[in-house]
């Protein structure tokens, strides 16, 4: 590390590590699994050199340690977690339970494919599967930009007390090394205030949590979470307006680029914005008007956002990722979703691209670009490559 | 063994427990020997049914309810907190039944178990799923009915007992309603050792045994008399110390008080008296060192 400036080479999922180190969780409960283990490696590593102080708890299971996650977290500790694929499927009971809970819990995923069959390769399927579960979820493009959300999202979870799982992809991203800028840890004190629940476990306050509501305190319950995820939208993109203040890094819950007079839009998330960005500045080269349209905050869903970015755009094209068997591409649904009812709104194709990870160029995207252009949408999501 | 029961008030009456239940006979020497400064976990289970409908709760204490698989990952995770925040009086302890413990909930507990955490495990052991009408849990013994072994269950019962002190934990023992200064000793026991302490207690239920309203201290007094429950504790899986063991009372006197082993023969009879001697001297010889 420079300390003059602080930029070090390192993977996409050091560079989360070193996020977490900067937010401070006291208890981090850990599971390896392939993309991840890097993560928590680092951590554990910075534990044993006694750059973290935190409780470490090697669970036998992604689900125990997101057990350990919740109950820490709701007995007032900062806590985090990383997981990938399988391991988030593990957790998926849990997942409800922390949000019910309202534990502000941050947790790192590293999108992976689901078997079977066994694969470790770049696919959102994982996360997206999880897009029910009450949790905020962002998307990642790169290392920096992954370090930068997870204490981001401590800020937003604490302030609505919702959990937030942030992701990134295997390998694109996991694993591949980047220039990065660690923050000072005097600025990140400032951004992220002490953890210090108003309601927690403890003897001396004597509230509970869990046990069995009637019909009504449910409704009530869920509506307020309802409530809650409706204002991180207003809590993420203040929270990103302020981190760029600070680091002079921003990225909005959605980004717009190129998108002037574009008479087709790409939309997508995760690793192939970076790819989108290189094909339309390729297309734009060409003088075709295209753009790009970067969902970063997933859940809950920009839908005000997206519909001002699009309302005026002609065609829409969304890459997926990431696949729902029955209803195609889990973007092209919400997009179609967030669209309808805009007057005049654009024609939407959805193309499954890069599922199970086989790669996609700036070429291959070009040339769907002309083919989106020429065409006609139909409703349902494309296979492509 | 001449232990005075010291008791703070923290279990309260008015809880939801069948009239005569075992279960909050034992949560009341459970809770009010550790005292208010514990965090509760429990799972779904009669015991969450006893702790109290929000916003209610018998118990002067918190109390969280977590998965049925989850509860040892759960108290994990207080203990750990409570440490990262400097508190070293409060005390945890998760108590789960026997389907919570025996079956779905062993890996988190071994785990726990294993790792050492700063808890206490109270399993109250009713041999089988009785909040979901009474159906075959591991610990369902040998021959005995449940909804989901009518002809009676064709393996015996997992001894968990002797796999929880195979993990070398610092605290393992047995008890038992029918005992309640020997339980209550052992909670106080517990609550001054650090690290994993595991207590399984015997709690017959009263509708899931085909027991009399008032058969519960009866039926837990037998199943140790009889050999069939001896009540004992190991410590750091070592050390073996026997608190009240076999009388050689014959077994039909603890099964004929329950409706779940009223469809045995003479000869199953016969065989679950051989499998309980068995069992019992086998456990002796560990007490002789």
């Amino acid at each position: 590390m420079n300390e003059k400036n602080n930029r070090i080479l390192v993977n996409g999922n050091h560079a989360v590590a070193y996020g977490v180190k900067l937010a401070q969780p006291q208890v981090v409960p850990i599971y390896p699994i392939t993309p991840q283990t890097p993560i928590v490696e680092k951590i554990s590593e910075f534990q044993a050199a006694g750059e973290m102080v935190v409780e470490l708890v090697t669970a036998e299971s992604e689900h125990s340690a997101m057990a350990a996650c919740i109950t820490a977290s709701l007995t007032g500790a900062r806590v985090f977690t990383a997981t990938a694929s399988q391991g988030l499927m593990l957790m998926h009971e849990m997942l409800h339970y922390a949000s019910g809970a309202r534990a502000p819990i941050v947790m790192f995923n590293v999108n992976r494919t689901i078997g079977s069959p066994w694969g470790f390769w770049p696919d959102q399927t994982d996360s997206l599967a999880q897009r029910d579960t009450g949790w905020i979820h962002y998307y990642c493009e790169h290392g920096q930009e992954s370090l930068d959300t997870v204490l981001q999202a401590y800020r937003v979870a604490e302030k609505v007390m919702l959990p937030a799982m942030v992701m990134h992809e295997a390998f694109y991203v996991s694993h591949a090394l980047d220039i990065v800028e660690v923050p000072a840890q005097k600025d990140v004190d400032q951004y992220l205030p002490a953890f210090n629940p108003l309601h927690r476990l403890d003897p001396e306050i004597g509230e509970s949590w869990g046990n069995t509501v009637n019909q009504e305190m449910f409704y009530r319950h869920r509506r307020d979470l309802g409530l809650a995820m409706e204002s991180v939208i207003d809590v993420a993109q203040e929270a990103d307006t302020e981190w760029q203040e600070l680091t002079g890094r921003g990225y909005g819950i959605i980004e717009k680029y190129r998108c002037d007079d574009a008479e087709l839009v790409i939309v997508t998330m995760g690793s192939m914005v970076g790819t989108a960005r290189d094909a339309v500045d390729n297309l734009r080269m060409e003088g075709v008007p295209v753009g790009l349209l970067k969902v970063k905050l997933f859940r809950p869903f920009p839908t005000e956002a997206v519909r001002q970015a699009l309302m005026s755009v002609p065609k829409v094209m969304v890459l997926d990722r990431n696949f729902a068997p029955g209803t195609g591409g889990f973007l092209h649904q919400e997009l179609k979703a967030a669209l309808y009812g805009v007057d005049d709104g654009p024609g939407v194709h959805g193309y499954l691209t890069g599922v199970g990870g086989t790669n996609i160029s700036p070429n291959n995207i070009a040339a769907l670009v002309r083919e989106a252009m020429s065409t006609t949408p139909i409703a349902s999501s494309v296979w492509k490559g | 063994m001449g232990y005075q029961i010291n008791e703070e008030k923290v279990f309260n009456s008015g809880h939801a427990a069948c009239p005569g239940c075992s279960e909050a006979l034992a949560m009341r020497y459970i809770v009010n020997t550790l005292g208010p400064d514990t965090i509760g976990v429990v799972p779904p289970s009669c015991i969450a049914i006893i702790s109290g409908p929000q916003p209610l709760s018998s118990m002067r204490m918190p109390v969280y309810q977590t998965t049925l698989e989850a509860s040892a990952a759960s108290a994990t995770g207080i203990a750990r907190a409570l440490k990262a925040k400097g508190n070293d009086h409060t005390k945890v302890v998760a108590i789960a039944g026997d389907g919570g413990t025996y079956d779905i909930g062993f890996q988190s507990l071994s785990s726990a178990a294993e790792r050492n955490e700063d808890f206490i495990y109270i399993c109250l052991d009713n041999e089988g799923y009785m909040n979901t009408g009474a159906q075959k849990s591991s610990s369902t013994p040998y021959l005995a009915y449940t909804a989901s072994t009518p002809a009676g269950k064709p393996t015996p019962k997992k001894n968990l007992a002797e796999i929880m002190a195979a993990h070398r934990i610092p605290y393992m023992a047995t008890a038992t309603t029918g005992y309640p200064e020997d339980l209550a000793r052992k909670v106080a026991k517990a609550k001054g050792i650090r690290g994993l302490r595991f207590i399984v207690v015997l709690t017959p239920c009263l509708d899931g045994w085909g027991l009399a309203d008032n058969a519960g201290p009866k039926v837990s007094r037998l199943a140790v008399e009889t050999g069939v429950f001896p009540l004992y504790e190991v410590e750091n899986g070592e050390h073996y110390t026997l608190n009240y063991g076999s009388k050689g009372t014959p077994i039909n006197q603890y099964l004929s008080l329950q409706k779940r082993y009223r469809h045995l023969n003479q000869a199953q009879i016969e065989e679950i008296q051989i499998e309980v001697d068995n069992n019992w001297q086998r456990l002796h010889r560990k007490f002789s060192t």
